[in-house]
């Protein structure tokens, strides 16, 4: 840890109350000159308000936060990037409705150093005139990283930079954020990715409860105490443990996917999933299973390709078809799932009520019945009552998969359900959706996270281009394996 | 090129259903000429500057329902201020009332941002604020308007070297409209407030995390909006010499021609060109439609349909385009 004096940045004993949510109660934070300081802890840890605090968004209760050996007067991000700290958060803070170049002089930023970053990070045919609205994900966050790179500020704080980054652009993210530091520069990296982390920091800050526990140079094998750190006296199971693969089952499937075709990505994609099995779907961004799961869920319909549930074809012309036929989505924005600004009771019950009764009054007892049942199977911090909005991501990704749980599950399609999620939480969702399989439903699941396919799926469908390119068992789906078969570079033959 | 249409299609389809609604009107009535189309321009004033006002504060993601209350508050005092003045003293007027409308925004928007309650709620309350303080200023039509100001939205303009023949087809009231339009929006539109308009329009998160200062932008969006409603009501005190406290239908007809002119109810999307081109296609509509001897009842139907179907044609031509 660098003597307080020499931080560029120095937080210490940050606390910040929300009603009765105490978000932070003594969060500590050093950031020395050229160095790049993980941030990390689990959801509901008090990350993202920590965050918030050091860019100005909110006021602390208490403590202080000095910059550049000052004591920090930031009142908002605008002020902070004049203190010389620069935040780039996890959604892009770009106007859709604007242009990049409108939006660089919206912000003051020049030209020029934006220019050259964005050609650094990989997008050198960016068109300055492009509409925000009109470019995907992956090239906002680019950017927004680089018109943050182009103010060059003392302090580049990144919040979870890499989520939703295709590899390749990853691996240039991570060099020119390690560059940053190699020239003099400070960044505070939050994140969840070890990887990552072993890549490019030189030190990690650890939060749990709102409280600072650790601060740990990084060095091989430190994995295993961050994460036993961050879940604090729960037992620390290992992170890489497999579970046995089991037998494919016969007979009819459950979900038997031919041929299925929609708009340009999806082209050809063909799969049985049986009941009782959790088939992880593994694909680079854009391949087509965006496409896939609307398809499956009634939200688009396909173009060519047929699916049969049970045996029976189907078509699906709304989502209100594929719930009938037992096809449930979570979905992996949590703000189309969700009723935001309604509890986590109403929240859970919703899909219940469907089921319960078309008209007339709601049975409010056998509703609190399945939805406490369901509160205490995930273990829902619902310290928070009142509305979701309020409740951190990892908690409101539970009430998602809580609802359907409630209701009583047949065939469970999750979309990258542990994005941005703590490894506390990823273990129950994971261990919840093999309880499901093992009740006898069916389980399609898409990760971004190869690492998941072992710890979660029976086998795996790898798609790229549109097409199923390899189905891989779980025994055999290390990380290697699925990245060069999700590369297009399995030489195995397409099932 | 390409681009430019690509991106002013709405516009450049307005202009052109209005071409076509013009000579309609003159295949409806042969005798429809530089009078019809001044006595159009004059009618459509104060709607398009009501709509310009509106169309301001939309762009920037909020909405005004007291803009017609500003005007009525504008023109009674207005035609107070002049009943009997000189031509200075006019002007002097004249600036009081702009000012008054600036002031007038300015408490929309203040109340707004410093309340947090919801721009529809503080500007609905406005309403009837700004609608008593203008029945209070002027209880009954009256006052006056200075010979100048009355001048500047009747006839046709004068232009040195062309025929009179040729600039009679040029009402003053357009010619009025474009000036104090152009004078006021392009410079906000070219400066760093015309970003920040649309930048809170759009996302205002994002454009606080950008480090724009969302209140004040709102609060200016609001300020000139009240100008405009300001212009609006001189407007109205132009035409008729008198002040109205009691406004006409300026504020549904603004909501109106600011959607089917193509700014997103919501924010961040639109121009100030195609609500104005909206109004002139709604007053020739209702000028059609009465030229017909339509029965006033049918043609108000008449007028609500073509809207919805019109906005509900370029929405459909909108997801063919992104489909292609």
């Amino acid at each position: 840890m660098p003597d307080s004096a020499d931080a560029v940045l120095d937080a210490k004993g940050v606390a910040k109350r929300f009603g009765a949510v105490q978000a932070l109660r003594d969060a500590s934070l050093q950031v020395g000159r050229g160095q790049v300081v993980a941030l990390m802890g689990a959801n509901g840890a008090g990350k993202s308000t920590f965050v918030k605090i050091l860019t100005g968004v909110l006021r602390p209760d208490s403590g202080h936060v000095k910059i550049k050996g000052r004591e920090s007067t930031v009142a908002s991000p605008a002020g902070a990037r004049a203190w010389g700290l620069v935040p780039v958060y996890q959604e892009p803070s770009l106007i859709p409705d604007l242009s990049v170049a409108d939006n660089l002089r919206l912000g003051d930023t020049a030209m020029e150093p934006f220019r050259h970053w964005v050609a650094e990070l990989g997008l050198p045919d960016l068109q300055p005139d492009a509409m925000i609205r009109s470019l995907p994900l992956a090239s906002l966050r680019i950017v927004d990283l680089a018109r943050a790179l182009a103010m060059e500020p003392d302090v580049l704080l990144l919040d979870e930079l890499t989520a939703a980054l295709p590899t390749d652009l990853v691996a240039r993210v991570l060099k020119v954020v390690r560059a940053q530091a190699d020239a003099g520069r400070s960044v505070i990296y939050v994140s969840h990715r070890f990887t990552e982390i072993a890549a490019i920091c030189d030190r990690a800050t650890v939060l749990r409860d709102g409280l600072t526990v650790g601060d740990l140079a990084i060095e091989p094998g430190i994995e295993e105490r961050i994460v036993e750190m961050m879940l604090g006296g729960a037992v620390a199971a290992a992170v890489t443990e497999a579970r046995p693969g089991r037998p494919v089952a016969s007979g009819t499937p459950r979900l038997r996917v031919r041929g299925l075709r929609t708009g340009t990505r999806l082209t050809d994609v063909s799969f049985d999933l049986h009941k009782g099995e959790v088939l992880g779907v593994v694909a680079l961004e854009g391949q087509g299973q965006d496409e896939l799961f609307n398809v499956l869920a009634g939200n688009r319909r396909a173009s060519a390709g047929t699916v049969e549930v049970d045996g029976r074809p189907k078509a699906f012309s709304h989502p209100a078809d594929a719930i009938a036929a037992g096809l449930t989505l979570v979905p992996g924005d949590r703000a189309h799932a969700l009723l935001m600004s309604r509890s986590v009771r109403e929240n859970i019950a919703v899909p219940l009520i469907a089921r319960i009764r078309n008209w007339g009054a709601v049975p409010m007892r056998e509703e609190a019945a399945k939805v406490a049942t369901a509160v205490e199977t995930l273990q829902i911090d619902t310290r928070a009552q009142g509305e979701v909005r309020r409740l951190s991501g990892g908690n409101q990704q539970k009430v998602t998969i809580a609802r359907w749980i409630a209701n009583g599950v047949q065939t469970l399609l999750l979309f990258d359900p542990t994005r941005g999620i703590d490894i506390r939480t990823k273990r129950q969702i994971y261990a919840l959706v093999r309880d499901l399989a093992d009740q006898g439903a069916a389980v399609l699941f898409y990760t971004s996270e190869l690492a998941e396919i072992r710890l979660a799926c029976d086998r795996a469908v790898v798609i790229f281009n549109g097409r199923v390119v390899d189905v891989i068992d779980a025994a055999e789906a290390d990380e290697s394996t699925l990245m060069r078969a999700a590369y297009g570079l399995s030489e195995r033959a397409p099932a | 090129m390409r681009r430019w249409i690509e991106a002013n299609a709405w516009t450049l389809g307005l202009a052109v259903l209005l071409a076509v609604l013009l000579l309609a009107t003159k295949v409806i009535q042969p005798g429809f000429g530089a009078t019809g189309l001044d006595s159009l321009a004059r009618a459509a004033l104060p709607f398009a500057l009501a709509t310009v006002g509106m169309a301001v504060v939309v762009i920037a993601g909020g909405i005004d329902l007291s803009v017609a209350a500003m005007m009525a508050v504008a023109s009674v005092t207005g035609a107070v201020l002049m009943a009997g003045a000189g031509d200075g003293q006019a002007l002097l007027a004249v600036i009081a009332v702009l000012a008054l409308g600036i002031a007038m925004g300015t408490v929309n928007g203040v109340l707004i941002v410093v309340t947090r309650v919801p721009d529809i709620v503080v500007t609905l309350a406005m309403l009837f604020v700004w609608q008593g303080v203008a029945l209070l200023i002027l209880n009954a039509p009256g006052g006056g308007a200075a010979p100048w100001l009355r001048a500047m939205s009747a006839g046709g303009v004068a232009l040195p070297g062309l025929p009179q023949g040729l600039t009679d087809w040029l009402p003053r009231g357009v010619v009025f409209l474009a000036v104090v339009t152009a004078l006021i929006w392009v410079p906000i539109r070219r400066s760093k407030l015309g970003l920040r308009l649309y930048a809170i329009g759009s996302d205002p998160l994002a454009a606080f995390r950008s480090g724009v200062p969302v209140g004040q932008t709102r609060i200016a969006a609001y300020a000139i909006c009240g100008l405009f409603a300001a212009l609006g009501g001189l407007s109205v005190t132009m035409s008729t010499g008198i002040g109205e406290p009691i406004p006409g239908p300026y504020l549904l007809a603004s909501v109106a021609a600011v959607v089917l002119g193509g700014v997103v109810l919501g924010g961040g999307r639109g121009g100030i060109l195609g609500p104005i081109l909206a109004v002139f296609i709604l007053r020739t509509v209702r000028m059609d439609l009465t030229m017909l001897s339509v029965d006033p009842n049918v043609a108000a139907i008449i007028e609500g349909t073509i809207m919805v179907a019109v906005v509900m044609f370029g929405a459909i031509l909108a997801t063919r385009g992104r489909k292609a």
